[in-house]
């Protein structure tokens, strides 16, 4: 009886802290700035510390991936006489997967924990009581910008990390292994398409966008404003952000190239 | 001075990362911006369709010259009915040129070429290119060859 009671509990609360996401969610966007050239001024700001200052590790693994990628393919086509399909094999896999899922997880590592690390810190030294005391909307100056700098961020992000895997791919195969590089970017061409793949892949990364920058400022505003909190808060973001991508990920995918 | 800094980097990665995406549509799916061609569309019957997929090329002498829009099963007649679309500057194919579904090498794509017939008549749109031949099936071939080499002993 009572692991029942228990364990209705355990829903409830998770019910309510769905909810309070999703109102803290709006609260915080769905609103419009009081001073525009501020509020933009701000959101540059975020835009610098989360996009800017991950494109290092997003352009070296990027380049990386599609050099392995490039490699392994090569040696298992090579069997069948066939390491043109490199460039196609290449592009499919960056534009339709590792792309955005790949990106998504870096990002959640890289400026996920540091989006709720600041926060965190934020509210433990509190900052965002004192912007309350002061008549400032900490949801409005604090959390907003961060979150569209987020939006914003990870699908560009994506889309340059599936561009230098290509060019990397391209580097490993055409100049190093000696694919044909006509045959090459002609076979890749015939078989990606711009809206099943390139923009499928871009919708992917909006969405797992949503879901990891989501995550991460909220773990930040709620987390329990101890510095053992915001240890415990940074790493539910990684964890929690990650597990929603894939998860995410298997759904869209089976949502876009489900239908054969 | 810092905050300027700082709108140059942003700035800079948001062109960067629209670089990326047009090098994304261009080079790697070859969108041509220009691919909004007139075309006019042409249907054909085959007894097996064998794999033919949406956007297969359609070609003359190799060359594409348009793609494959549906695939669908007349019913009347138990065979597929496949529409394409003709790029419109393609405007001299005689009604009696013949179809046939060829693959791109041993295990590649299936593509529609078209050999060129004689008549006076050109194909207009909503016309039909009576002449087809089927998707060669590798089991049907095999049981042929079969059946011969049976039938000489």
């Amino acid at each position: 009886m009572k692991m029942v009671a228990e364990l209705g509990a355990a829903l409830l609360n998770w019910l309510e802290s769905v909810g309070r996401a999703g109102i803290f969610l709006i609260q915080s966007v769905f609103r419009l700035p009081v001073r525009p050239k501020e509020s933009l001024n701000l959101l540059v700001k975020q835009l610098y510390s989360v996009g800017v200052l991950s494109l290092v590790i997003v352009v070296v693994s990027g380049a990386f991936i599609g050099m392995v990628l490039a490699l392994q393919g090569y040696s298992i086509l090579a069997k069948f006489g066939s390491e043109e399909a490199v460039g196609q094999l290449l592009a499919l896999a960056l534009l339709r997967e590792l792309g955005p899922v790949v990106t998504a997880l870096l990002f959640a590592g890289r400026a996920g924990s540091s989006l709720t690390a600041e926060i965190g810190l934020m509210k433990a030294t509190e900052q965002l009581s004192s912007f309350e005391m002061m008549g400032v909307d900490p949801l409005r100056r604090v959390i907003a910008p961060r979150f569209i700098a987020g939006v914003i961020c990870l699908p560009l992000l994506s889309l340059i990390f599936s561009a230098t895997g290509i060019i990397g791919g391209l580097i490993v195969s055409v100049n190093w292994l000696g694919v044909h590089d006509g045959a090459f970017w002609s076979l890749m061409q015939q078989s990606v398409y711009f809206d099943t793949d390139i923009l499928n892949g871009f919708i992917k990364a909006v969405f797992f966008s949503v879901a990891v920058t989501w995550i991460a400022v909220y773990q930040g505003y709620e987390c329990v404003p101890t510095s053992e909190g915001i240890g415990k808060a940074t790493t539910r973001t990684v964890v929690l952000g990650s597990l929603a991508i894939l998860a995410l990920d298997f759904v869209l995918t089976a949502a876009m190239f489900g239908d054969f | 001075m810092r905050s300027k800094r700082i709108e140059l980097f942003v700035g800079a990665f948001i062109v960067v990362g629209i670089m990326a995406f047009v090098y994304l549509a261009v080079q790697v799916s070859g969108l041509a911006f220009s691919d909004k061609k007139d075309t006019y569309q042409i249907v054909a019957r085959f007894d097996d369709i064998g794999g033919l997929s949406n956007r297969a090329k359609v070609t003359i002498a190799g060359v594409n010259i348009g793609s494959v829009e549906s695939i669908t099963l007349d019913k009347d007649l138990y065979m597929g009915l496949v529409t394409m679309n003709i790029d419109s500057d393609v405007d001299n194919i005689p009604t009696d040129s013949s179809i046939a579904i060829l693959t791109s090498g041993l295990l590649g794509e299936k593509y529609l070429g078209l050999s060129i017939g004689a008549d006076d008549e050109m194909l207009t749109d909503g016309g039909e290119i009576f002449d087809t031949q089927s998707a060669l099936v590798l089991e049907t071939l095999i049981s042929q060859f079969l059946f011969k080499a049976g039938d000489s002993e």
